[in-house]
This record gives C-alpha cells, sequence and structure tokens, in this order.
C-alpha cells in the first residue's frame, strides 16, 4: 500500500503547477549564471586569483564546468530551500485546503501511510530539485565550459584538485545537498500537518531557516554555544568534500545530525496527524 | 435482533471541542438493510458523529462498532466495505474525475476496475464529462461524482452527509431514487444524514433526531410519524364563528394561525375527527380538512420540547 501512495503523491505533486516554479527557476536561474561566466567568468576568476598570481604561475582551465558548477551550489544552496518548502508545505496542509482528507482518510489507508508517504513523496521530489540543479550546473557546465581542475578557497587553504579527483566529490556533495533539503522538507511538512493553510508552513519553514542562519553568522559566545543544534549550521557542510584530506568525522557527524533531524520532525509529524481531528 | 444485524452500533459517544460539548453520551444503531435518517438542526452534531464513524475525529469517549467489529481496532478493515461522502465533496481540482476516481479506486481496499468506475460515471451521469478538470465542475457535479467515489469500493455501509445539499430538484429526485434502488436493489445500509427533512421521510425507514448532541428520539419513521402532531388546515364559511366556539375548548389551544377562512391546528391523528365534529355539530360548513404529515413540523416540535 505504501508504494501505492507514495506513486499517487508523487503524480499529485507532479500534477501541480507549483512543483514546476523551481524547476523553472533554475532552469532559468543557472543558464543566466552560466552566461554570466562566459562573459565575465575570467575576470571574476582574475580577482579571486589575483593574490595567488603573484607567487603562483596559474595554468590551464580554471575557468572549467566544475568551477563554474561549485560557484553555482555555493550561491544557491541556500535558496533552494523556499523552494523546497513551496511544494513540502502544501503536501498535508494543501489536503486540508482542498478538503480531501475527507476522502483520503476514510479510505482503508492509515494516517501513518499518509504521513510517511508524504515525506517519501517529498523527499524524492527534493531530491529530483537538487538533481536537476546537478545536472543544469555541472552537466551543462560541462558541456559549456569543458573540464578542467577545481580551485577551492577554503578558510585556511587554497586547494587545486584534479580533474580526475573531481567528479566524486560533486556526486557526493549533491547528495548531502539533497540531504541538507530533505530536513528543509520535512520541517515544512511537519509545519504542515499543523496547519490548513500551505502558506503558513512555507513562511514558517522560511522563517525559522533564516533565523537560524542569522543566528549562526554573530560570532558571539552565547551563539557560538547553540550553534551546533541549528540544523542550518549543517546545511552548508556539502564544502567539507572539497577539503583535503577529508574529514570524514564532520561529514558523517554533520550526515547523522541531519538525518536526525529528518526522523525528529518525521515523529513530531506523525504523532500530531495520527491524533490530528480532521475537521477541514 | 442479533447483533450480526446491527451494522453500526454506537455506544456513550462524546465528543469535546476545548469546552464545547458537541456530541453527548449518543446511543444508537443501525441494522443492515436499513435507510437510517440522521436528523438534527445545524450545530447538532450531526457531522461530527458522521467524522467519528469514518474516523477523520477521534471520540473524546464512547465506543464506535462497524460491522460488529470497534472501530478503532478494525479501522482498515471497516473502511474498506464503507463508502462516504462527508459534508461538501471536493476533489483535486487539478485532476480530471476520472484520474480522482482512479486514485482512489487504488486505495479503496478492493480491486476497482476501470470498467466499474465509468459504470459509476454513468450512473451519476459525470461519463461525458469524466475527464474534464474537477475545478471546471458545478457543485452539482461535485456532489454527483461524491456520490459516484462512495460506490467506488462496493460498499455494504453508504455514509451520505448532506448528499444533495446544493443539488437542483432533479438532482435530489435523482439522488433519492438511487438511495432506494441501492437499499433495495443492492441491499446496501445507508446512513443518510439531511437538513432536508422531507428527503428522510420519502426514503429512510428508520431515524433519530439530534439536538445540541443529544439524541431526541429514535425508531421508525412510520411508528415516530403516527403518534405525533399533524398540522392540519380546516377551511370553515364562518371564520369568526368557529373562533368563537373553539374559544373555550380545548381545541383554541391548538390553533397555530388563522389566514382568512382557513384555521391552522396543529393536533394529534386522532383528534382530528372530534374537532370536525365539534365544527360541524355548531352548524358551520366545513369545506375542506387537510392534515399534513411533515417530518419537518415533527422535527420542529420535537426540538422545541427539548428546547
Amino acid at each position: 500500500m505504501i508504494v501505492t501512495l507514495v506513486k499517487i503523491e508523487l503524480f499529485k505533486i507532479f500534477k501541480k503547477w507549483r512543483t514546476y516554479i523551481g524547476f523553472i527557476a533554475i532552469g532559468i536561474l543557472v543558464p543566466l549564471l552560466h552566461l554570466a561566466m562566459y562573459l565575465e567568468g575570467q575576470k571574476s576568476l582574475d580577482f579571486i586569483t589575483r593574490g595567488l598570481r603573484d607567487s603562483f604561475i596559474l595554468v590551464g582551465n580554471l575557468l572549467n564546468g566544475y568551477w563554474i558548477s561549485y560557484i553555482i551550489l555555493n550561491a544557491l544552496t541556500i535558496h533552494i530551500p523556499f523552494l523546497v518548502a513551496l511544494v513540502a508545505g502544501d503536501l498535508l496542509a494543501g489536503e486540508a485546503t482542498a478538503g480531501t482528507y475527507r476522502v483520503l482518510i476514510t479510505r482503508p489507508v492509515s494516517r501513518m501511510q499518509v504521513v510517511t508517504s508524504k515525506f517519501i513523496a517529498g523527499t524524492i521530489y527534493t531530491s529530483s530539485l537538487v538533481l536537476w540543479l546537478a545536472i543544469m550546473s555541472l552537466v551543462i557546465g560541462l558541456i559549456v565550459f569543458g573540464t578542467g581542475e577545481l580551485l577551492v578557497m577554503s578558510p585556511d587553504a587554497i586547494i587545486i584538485f584534479e580533474k580526475g579527483d573531481i567528479l566524486w566529490r560533486f556526486i557526493l556533495a549533491y547528495g548531502f545537498a539533497a540531504l541538507s533539503m530533505s530536513v528543509v522538507c520535512s520541517l515544512a511538512i511537519l509545519f504542515s500537518s499543523l496547519v490548513e493553510n500551505a502558506i503558513g508552513p512555507i513562511v514558517s519553514t522560511m522563517a525559522v531557516i533564516i533565523i537560524f542562519i542569522i543566528l549562526s553568522a554573530f560570532d558571539v559566545q552565547i551563539l557560538r554555544d547553540i550553534r551546533p543544534y541549528l540544523f542550518t549550521n549543517y546545511i552548508l557542510q556539502w564544502r567539507e568534500f572539497f577539503y583535503n584530506p577529508l574529514n570524514l568525522e564532520k561529514i558523517i557527524k554533520a550526515t547523522l545530525i541531519l538525518s536526525g533531524h529528518i526522523l525528529i520532525f518525521f515523529t513530531a509529524t506523525s504523532i500530531i496527524f495520527k491524533r490530528k481531528d480532521i475537521l477541514s | 435482533m442479533n447483533s450480526s444485524e446491527n451494522v453500526i452500533e454506537i455506544s456513550g459517544l462524546t465528543k469535546h471541542f476545548k469546552n464545547v460539548l458537541a456530541v453527548d453520551e449518543l446511543e444508537f444503531t443501525v441494522l443492515k438493510g436499513d435507510v437510517f435518517g440522521f436528523l438534527g438542526p445545524n450545530g447538532a452534531g450531526k457531522s461530527t458523529t458522521i467524522r467519528m464513524i469514518l474516523s477523520l475525529i477521534f471520540p473524546t469517549s464512547g465506543s464506535i462498532k462497524i460491522f460488529g467489529k470497534t472501530l478503532l481496532d478494525n479501522r482498515k478493515e471497516i473502511l474498506s466495505n464503507v463508502g462516504a461522502i462527508v459534508e461538501k465533496p471536493d476533489f483535486y481540482g487539478y485532476l480530471s474525475a476520472l484520474k480522482n476516481l482512479q486514485i482512489l479506486a487504488k486505495i479503496s481496499g478492493k480491486v476497482v476496475s476501470q470498467n466499474r468506475i465509468m459504470e459509476l460515471l454513468e450512473l451519476v451521469g459525470l461519463k461525458d464529462r469524466a475527464k474534464s478538470k474537477v475545478k471546471t465542475y458545478s457543485h452539482g457535479m461535485k456532489q454527483r461524482l461524491g456520490i459516484a467515489q462512495a460506490l467506488l469500493n462496493d460498499p455494504e455501509l453508504v455514509v451520505l452527509d448532506e448528499p444533495t445539499t446544493g443539488l437542483d430538484p432533479q438532482g435530489m429526485k435523482e439522488i433519492r431514487d438511487l438511495i432506494i434502488r441501492l437499499s433495495k436493489d443492492e441491499n446496501k445500509t445507508i446512513f443518510l444524514s439531511s437538513h432536508i427533512l422531507s428527503e428522510i421521510e420519502l426514503v429512510a425507514n428508520r431515524m433519530l433526531i439530534l439536538n445540541k448532541g443529544n439524541k431526541i428520539v429514535e425508531g421508525r419513521v412510520d411508528d415516530l410519524l403516527k403518534s405525533k402532531v399533524l398540522k392540519v388546515t380546516v377551511e370553515v364559511d364562518k371564520p369568526e364563528e368557529v373562533k368563537n366556539i373553539l374559544q373555550n375548548t380545548q381545541w383554541y389551544q391548538c390553533i397555530e394561525s388563522i389566514q382568512g377562512n382557513k384555521f391552522y391546528f396543529n393536533l394529534e391523528q386522532e383528534d382530528i375527527p372530534a374537532l370536525n365534529k365539534y365544527i360541524v355539530e355548531n352548524g358551520i360548513l366545513v369545506s375542506a380538512l387537510v392534515p399534513v404529515r411533515s417530518l419537518e413540523d415533527y422535527f420542529l416540535s420535537i426540538t422545541a420540547q427539548a428546547k
């Protein structure tokens, strides 16, 4: 039954116009960034590496698909949550708004199955959005700009990855980004279970993310102490895949914390939804 | 009565919404093959009760048994044999009627063929619009689609919450005919809530009246109506004289209103011949005497008593 429910949820998600807003936004934005990089990318690269050129001779194709994709991933991962919340916030609240809880819950399916199928479908949507970002930025980037070495400025070092040492890092980074965005998705579904209008969960999810990011940005002791408990602190840790050597402990910790958040949000949603009186 | 013939058994059913008591210690039984009318004014607790029967909301206390099994422990099994419309019919507006039914069929707990879906769409007169998006449907069309979805899994028990709301007279008649057909031809048990009281009178064999969450009365429609007050119109040739001769009698209190030469009485069935005799014996010509057996009047009188 759960497979059937997930298929139905995915069908419903991909039949809605709002689902494609994220794909269209990425589909427009990323090629625009590619065009900008095509026209001005060398200047940007020169600006970034101006300090290095005094001491090193940089050769090869540094303005390549990998570098462009890295820049795009840096720029967009903070904006993707809105596109995720737009759909995930509607998953339960949308049923309440439309009044379709009544035809759904009066069927012989358990509420747990309904919540689970929505979480799975939401995660699939989220992952497909990240995959779309990967295709648009990395695949098209490689086609337009070709391959080359990847120059990464880490907090305490400048790292240049060889051509053959990059793709697996991107695959894992996008995988990690999908996990991060799934936390956003599950938070939006949790909020979605509390109300009967999708606007609330979308706005609330973004508000939480913005507040957490602001709290993470201030470098004062009291906020430094609570930072480890803010899931937004781990969202950008896909960057760890582009440090050398890999800090596996940090990556595993971040992965576990993000997964734990999904589990907590899922459990909370399940408990709330199982006890919820459907009055819509 | 054999308990296996009880389709719905409600016992001590109570629902509080914070400090509001919506349903209070409700007890009733729906028997196999019943068309059970569930009546009550707005806010009586009808929809709350229906939502509890369909597990949309949870009782504060009490028990619900359907097909002899407790709903709480056998929800899936029970719901696979129940079809329902709850309040207004809502569907996924961005999908066609056909797709809506196909989706719901997949989770109906039974194998529902494409033919069955098309038959139902034909039954409710939507076959030609099967592929139109539901958001383009009128309320009446959605209501008919609601009936189709309620019958998808060929349920033994059909719960219809105000199924004729928003329908035109022709549509209302079609639904009534369908209910009678489902009951008589397909031996389904129908739990029908309605605020259109004549609807219940026309189709139900048993009924319950609910007011402020409390059961006012339950029984066979015929029996309940037989013993109760009728609205009787008496047309006379000398209304002023009638007024005078009734002035000091028990009948005077039974007059609801007087319009020209028509007197409207609220009378018990057995009092009608005596009234007629009394008026005629006083030399007044009674040109018409029309008793109206209205469930609505009965309903109003019974709920007024409850107040």
